[in-house]
């Protein structure tokens, strides 16, 4: 089976997050990135795929040249291969017409996004890379085996969970559930040495207009002192004539 | 993985006091390679995982979960870092293995110490003096955490005086083994350990002499209770008592006779291991320190606003900053001198020892500093979190307890400034530094006028650097007129070796921080260095306190008269500043970055 797991390149989630350029671009300045959560979960049933299954996993990354860290960080785990669309990742669809590209020319059985990526909170990479290449798609997955062609995934749905039969070529949006925190792994010394010698590949990208643009940011309004109250009778007064929600 | 050398004259050991250093020749935390900061953030990630959030359990005396943080250590391949592939390790350079001691060294004194005494004294030997198949038996489990080692050195009568052991090590009749009994003291690891090195005496050598010693309780080895210690609670220290312990002759380290140097060899390393191992508690310490600041509201608002706060928040940076870049500046000494040394055809074991050997001046001196910082450090993290800081439910106490220890082993901190100061008055005496010459020319200089033109310091820190340079003046005035007093008898003077070892601490220290921020302004941009200039400025003048303080001290005890004025004169001249910092305005600088970054963002 060969697998694909593409990986965004996100801000950890305790950055402390700014705009410049009257609020149309995110400052990067002192952000530190990691792998998106999401992508990581996914990352790490791929690496139980490899091992249990003899699998080969590929990831990638659509990005400039600052995002190989990250990718090195993926082999250093175990990935085989790493590839970078040389290209900034602008927005959703340009994104995944990289992906798709990288994905067919590949041949792969199997395409492992997230559900989500932290940064932009998009969403619609998966979906659309599976349409893109005309595979199966399944959404807000928290189980996955494949056995041949076959595939048993699990869904999330709202206050439960769906059980659904499927074939490869298959795409996934992936989270937790498809392995536990716990699971997750950090590169042992020997990985990040072996790192150094795998394949990391940079292609250049297809043509792909960004379907859209950020106007601007807005960050949610700062968060007011805490006031403490002495008495219910302030507190009462307090929700009805300052907070009005009462 | 060497990084990269580019200086073939790399300065010898202690030669920093007489030749100029230029900025772009050092190494600094801002040199590690992609893979270094890799292994640094898995290390960290490691870290906050497997250890951070069980900080409490380490207070409780659970020596269980140190060996099984150790036995994952192992799994993460941190044990085997500095390893030669060989014998299943990775082969690191010398700065890997002190970012990985470093890293994994900063959430609690237990395991600090039990990397360390793994690591550095409980293996290390081995790699560096074990024959092949010594080094085949037993390295190979050391560096994957299959076994864990240990190293008995220090018995009840023998502390510092360490070739003063009573164990004894008796020739058995057919030649075959050695009998060892004796008692060994304070032994870290010694509750799980599966080797020890240990030290014992073969009939009225002089010199004690190496065992490799395989812990099996059927061989006449027994082990006291757990000590209770002040701190890192979790650290395992035992007496062991050795009965007629069978050791196999070839389980000998070394030579017959060589053990004492073998000793000491493994504790250079270990020192500056140590002043890495007390680097990321200090960030640590700071991170949550300045946390708790910003939260900690009184007087209607965060603690964080205040001067008071702010003084404390910008010293401990300071004394952090200087520290990483005192380290790894000796530290990508000796892992250059090791490169030399083998591309000059040295095995891999010899250019290691040599190359470590060369810098024990250095080593001393870090372990000093930075064991010092790291209690200052915890010290005014307590403060900072007032009641809070006194309660063990912050993580304040026990990093104040943990430090405690780095100032009374591997070498106690007297110990160590004697060292410094003796070992490179011998590098002189043999030639290896000439101090002599440079030496005279200061006396000469006390004789002379003074040059009364005003220097062109609008270059970044050429005021510091010019500083410096008079700062190791005082040293060579003062240590020069001390050999010149004492000659040989100078080992008796020990209050004016102290003296003279906090001088040549402080210019070391000092001068590693003006390098290391210079370097950056020079690459990075002036602008981005700011709170870096601030830092090395203000260390810079206290440093240059501390030297008056001991200079003055020293002179006073060993000097009189003419003599005495002369000297007292040239201090003055040699701690002059042309233009004085303002010392608020360094701090406030400084402990804004450290504030609204809410972290040690150095
Ligand atoms: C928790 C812990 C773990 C340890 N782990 C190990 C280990 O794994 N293996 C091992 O072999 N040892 C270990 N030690 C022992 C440690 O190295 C010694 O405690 C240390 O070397 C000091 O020796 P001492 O305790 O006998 O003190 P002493 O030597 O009695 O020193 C007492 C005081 O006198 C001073 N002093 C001694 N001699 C001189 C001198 N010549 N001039 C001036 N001042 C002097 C010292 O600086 C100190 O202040 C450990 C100790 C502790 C507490």
């Amino acid at each position: 089976m060969k697998i694909l797991v593409c990986i965004s390149h996100v801000p950890d989630t305790t950055s402390k997050i700014n705009f410049t350029d009257s609020d149309t671009k995110f400052d990067t300045n002192g952000v530190q990135f990691v792998i998106n959560p999401n992508d990581e979960f996914g990352l790490t049933r791929a690496m139980w795929f490899k091992e249990k299954q003899g699998a080969t996993v590929h990831v990638v990354n659509v990005g400039g040249a600052e995002t190989e860290p990250t990718l090195r960080k993926a082999l250093a785990i175990g990935a085989d291969e790493a590839i970078r669309i040389n290209t900034p990742a602008t927005d959703g669809f340009s994104v995944a017409k990289q992906l798709a590209n990288v994905a067919k020319e590949g041949g792969y059985d199997l395409v492992i996004g997230g559900r989500e990526s932290i940064d932009y909170n998009g969403g619609m990479v998966p979906g659309m890379v599976a349409k893109l290449i005309g595979a199966n798609f399944v959404n807000t997955c928290i189980g996955l085996e494949v056995e041949g062609d076959k595939a048993t995934a699990i869904r999330e749905i709202d206050g439960g969970k769906e059980t659904l039969k499927t074939s490869l070529p298959l795409v996934i949006g992936g989270q937790k559930g498809l392995v536990e925190e716990s699971d997750l792994r950090i590169p042992n010394m020997r990985g990040i040495m072996q790192a150094r010698t795998k394949p990391l590949n940079v292609k250049e990208p297809v043509d792909a207009n960004a379907e859209t643009n950020t106007v601007s940011f807005q960050k949610p309004a700062p968060k007011g002192a805490v006031k403490l109250v002495d008495s219910v009778d302030e507190l009462v007064n307090l929700l009805h004539n300052e907070a009005k929600v009462i | 993985m060497e990084t990269e050398t580019k200086n073939n004259e790399l300065l010898r050991g202690g030669q920093f006091l007489v030749k100029e250093t230029k900025a772009e020749d050092v190494f600094t935390p801002e040199d590690f390679s992609e893979e270094q900061k890799m292994m640094r953030d898995s290390v960290k990630e490691f870290v906050d995982r497997e250890i951070w959030p069980k900080k409490e359990e380490f207070e409780h005396k659970n020596y269980a979960l140190t060996e099984e943080v150790m036995r994952k250590a192992g799994e993460m391949g941190l044990l085997g870092v500095a390893v030669p592939e060989e014998y299943g390790g990775l082969g690191m350079g010398f700065v890997t293995t002190m970012l990985v001691c470093d890293y994994i060294s900063g959430a609690t004194g237990s395991v600090a110490t039990a990397f360390g005494a793994h690591t550095g004294i409980g293996t290390l030997p081995i790699t560096l003096y074990g024959t092949e198949e010594q080094k085949k038996k037993y390295v190979p489990k050391l560096a994957t955490g299959e076994w864990f080692g240990a190293y008995a050195l220090t018995e009840p009568s023998a502390g510092s005086d360490a070739n003063s052991g009573k164990t004894k090590a008796v020739l058995s009749e057919d030649g075959k083994y050695y009998k060892i009994s004796g008692q060994k003291m304070w032994i870290s690891n010694s509750g799980f350990c599966h080797t020890m090195i240990v030290f014992a005496r073969i009939e009225d050598d002089k010199y004690i002499t190496g065992f490799i010693v395989e812990n099996d309780p059927e061989n006449g080895i027994s082990m006291g209770e757990e000590e209770k210690k002040l701190g890192i609670h979790s650290s395992s220290t035992r007496q062991v008592f050795f009965s007629d312990t069978k050791v196999p002759v070839e389980n000998m380290l070394g030579e017959r006779g060589e053990g004492f140097k073998i000793a000491m060899n493994a504790l250079n390393v270990g020192r500056i291991k140590l002043a890495a191992a007390s680097l990321d508690a200090q960030r640590r310490v700071i991170a949550n320190a300045v946390q708790y600041a910003n939260e900690r509201i009184q007087f209607n608002v965060p603690i964080s606003s205040f001067g008071a706060i702010k003084l404390k928040l910008a010293e401990m940076a300071t004394s952090a900053y200087v520290g990483e870049s005192a380290s790894y500046r000796a530290g990508k000494n000796i892992e250059d001198r090791i490169a030399l040394r083998v591309k000059a055809g040295n095995s891999h074991q010899e250019a290691e020892l040599k190359g470590v050997e060369e810098y024990a001046i250095e080593c001393s001196i870090l372990k000093v500093a930075v064991s010092e910082d790291i209690q200052n450090c915890s010290d005014e993290g307590i403060q900072i979190y007032g009641g809070m800081g006194y309660s063990a439910d912050t993580p304040m106490e026990s990093a104040w307890r943990d430090a405690r220890i780095a100032r009374i082993y591997e070498g106690t901190n007297e110990i160590n400034r004697m060292l410094a100061v003796g070992m490179l008055v011998k590098k002189a005496m043999k030639g290896h530094v000439d101090l002599l010459n440079p030496a005279q020319a200061v006396a000469a200089e006390l004789m002379g006028i003074p040059s009364f033109e005003t220097p062109d310091f609008s270059e970044l820190l050429s005021e510091e650097k010019a500083m410096i340079a008079k700062l190791k003046k005082v040293f060579l005035m003062v240590a020069g007129s001390a050999v010149q007093k004492y000659g040989t008898e100078l080992e008796e003077h020990q209050q004016t070796l102290m003296a003279a070892a906090d001088i040549l601490i402080e210019i070391y220290m000092a001068e590693s921080a003006i390098l290391r921020t210079e370097k950056n302004a020079e690459r990075f941009g002036e602008d981005s260095q700011k709170e870096q200039i601030a830092m090395s400025q203000l260390y810079l003048y206290h440093a240059v306190d501390i030297i008056t303080v001991k200079a003055k001290e020293a002179i006073l005890s060993f000097a009189e008269g003419d003599e005495q004025r002369a000297m007292l004169m040239g201090l003055k001249r040699f701690t002059k500043y042309q233009n004085m910092p303002n010392i608020g305005e360094l701090r406030r600088t400084i402990a804004h970055k450290v504030i609204s970054e809410n972290n040690y963002p150095f």
